[in-house]
């Protein structure tokens, strides 16, 4: 165990301390995992099918315990504190979380959708407010010029790409710490991604991500940060640069060389 | 002849006969109605006069068009907030467990029960405790009937919801959760508006059920032949009347039934098929 190549962050924004989280007794999707992020900078979660990547990640906002029956053990810090002492409601409205598939809601408005978050927690804004959230989270993700001109139109007519661009604003509008993306690209065409990935990189200038992605070259493209988990445990963590030209551990290099996964 | 051939000859002669049955129902049934209509005219719809007396014989179908339009929307308003609960609890909260089988079951056999049996059960249950309760009239009119009327409405009101309401995409709920959005904000902000138009679609056929109920009404109205005076007065429906006067009926009377019965047909038909088309534009 002591041999793992996990590196140490200096003044992490996330601590992650021996996390594990079992589904049901017994049976640990995520094993004695502890990690730690720094800030403003893309960390990519890398691993094969099942390993417990979207567990790990959504044990950060406490996504995962819409599940019944979760087991969670282990301390995680968000800026030094501890998120399981915290209300979930809060750690929730701390980070922003992104999905799969785009996901923005069928019966709101462009603007509604990126307001979403103000609107579910009950916050009444001004009008000019909320003008200014949504046009500082379309520009964000590069969107204004796309819908500037449809904002009251359905987010729904989007293009793919323009959707899940939009559940980022979404994600930004409450002004999260950290952003979480559980493969946001994999339901986007190579063009949608690729625009998706340049957005990410620029919005580390402001925001820590992370990312979980099967796409190694897109790792390998974005992320400052790898880690690499099999079978819930964390195999290695390292910057991606020596992760991907010198993998310490045999079953990254196995998976990082294509033999599995 | 080979027997496909025959195979087709022997299909289409019985969708032939069915067409000529259904054909021959409404041409007799209008057939049926033409004297009524003659001598009253459009007038019979909204005209209150029941009058069967030899020599000055009048009859109007606005008690039981408003008997029936008050009764069912009635019983929709009963059954609304009951049947919304219910297809959350079917449809959110308990989805795939044992226990939302368990009253998903129980709401189905509630659509089961032969109408004459609710009719029973108004009659000797729900009646008697609105006695209790010092209703007038008996126990009669339009409020038991309604009361009745909505607990039979409730499996169709329920059961579209509740389906609709399980089939909002998980990820959106998830979306909202991920802001921070209570189970309570997440239904009233995410899953009622995307469910929107199911649930008011089901309402909306529920009704059509209402509208048409016959046997246990026409135990539990009054059998009065007047626009409800009141909410707790006594009534009739369209269906109700029919059933209660036509063993007796003929002539002008006969034919006026008859008209009445064609207009709960237009009447159902018009609202069920609002309802199928709201269905069908969800997709
Ligand atoms: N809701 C759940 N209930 C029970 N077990 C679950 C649940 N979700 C995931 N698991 C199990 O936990 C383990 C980790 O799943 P997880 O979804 O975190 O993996 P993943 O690395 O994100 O996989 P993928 O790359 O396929 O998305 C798997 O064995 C999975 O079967
Ligand atoms: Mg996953």
């Amino acid at each position: 165990m002591s041999e793992k190549n996990i590196i140490k962050i200096k003044d992490p924004i996330l601590s992650i301390q021996n996390l594990s989280v079992a589904y049901d007794k017994n049976n640990y999707a995520v094993k004695d995992v502890s990690v730690e992020v720094k800030k403003n900078t893309v960390t990519a979660i890398m691993g094969p099918s099942g390993c417990g990547k979207s567990t790990l990640l959504r044990a950060l906002n406490r996504m995962h315990e819409l599940y019944e029956n979760i087991e969670t053990k282990g301390t995680v810090l968000l800026n030094g504190q501890d998120i399981y002492k915290l209300p979930t409601i809060r750690v929730r409205r701390m980070t922003g979380m992104v999905f799969q598939r785009p996901n923005p809601f069928p019966t709101m408005s462009i603007y509604d959708n990126v307001i979403a978050g103000y609107k579910l927690n009950g916050i009444r804004l001004k009008k000019s407010e909320k003008d200014e959230i949504v046009e500082r989270s379309l520009r964000d993700v590069v969107l204004w010029e796309e819908v500037k001109d449809s904002l009251f139109k359905k987010g729904t007519f989007l293009s793919g790409g323009q959707q899940q661009r939009l559940c980022i604003a979404r994600a930004l509008a409450f002004g999260p710490e950290v952003i979480l993306l559980d493969e946001p690209t994999s339901a986007l065409d190579p063009v949608a991604t690729s625009k998706v990935e340049d957005l990410l990189t620029k919005l580390k200038e402001n925001y820590t991500i992370i990312l979980v992605t099967h796409n190694m070259a897109q790792a390998a493209r974005i992320s400052d940060y790898s880690l690499f988990m099999y079978l819930g445990e964390l195999v290695e963590y390292d910057k991606t640069k020596n992760m991907f030209t010198n993998p310490q551990d045999k079953r990254t290099e196995e998976y990082l060389t294509g033999k599995f996964g | 002849m080979n027997s496909d051939k025959i195979t087709r000859i022997v299909l289409y002669s019985f969708s032939f006969l069915i067409i000529l049955v259904a054909g021959g129902m409404v041409f007799s049934l209008v057939g049926g109605a033409i004297p009524a209509i003659k001598t009253f005219g459009l007038q019979f719809i909204w005209s209150n006069v029941w009058d069967p007396t030899e020599g000055s014989e009048n009859y109007g179908a606005l008690p039981f068009i408003a008997g029936t339009l008050i009764t069912s929307f009635v019983a929709l308003i009963l059954c609304l907030p009951l049947s919304l609960a219910t297809s959350l609890f079917l449809g959110e909260y308990f989805r795939n467990t044992r226990i939302a089988r368990i009253i998903g079951l129980m709401v189905d056999l509630l659509a089961g029960i032969p109408s004459i049996v609710y009719g029973l059960w108004g009659f000797y249950v729900l009646r008697p405790f609105l006695i209790d309760m010092g209703f007038e009239n008996q126990g009669f009119g339009v409020f038991t009937s309604s009361l009745i009327l909505a607990i039979m409405i409730i499996p169709y009101a329920t059961s579209l919801g509740n389906e609709i309401i399980s089939m909002v995409p998980n990820d959106l709920k998830e979306a909202a959760y991920s802001m921070g959005a209570t189970r309570m904000e997440v239904i009233s902000t995410v899953i009622l508006p995307t469910a929107r138009s199911g649930i008011f679609a089901g309402y909306i056929l529920a009704f059509g059920r209402a509208l048409g109920e016959t046997m246990a009404v026409t135990m539990l109205i009054g059998n009065s032949n007047r626009v409800p005076d009141s909410f707790f007065g006594t009534g009739n429906t369209m269906a109700s009347v029919i059933a209660n006067q036509f063993g007796e009926a003929d002539g002008l009377k006969l034919s006026s039934l008859i008209v009445i019965g064609l207009l709960l047909f237009l009447i159902t038909g018009i609202v069920n098929g609002i309802g199928k088309l709201i269905i069908k534009k969800m997709g």
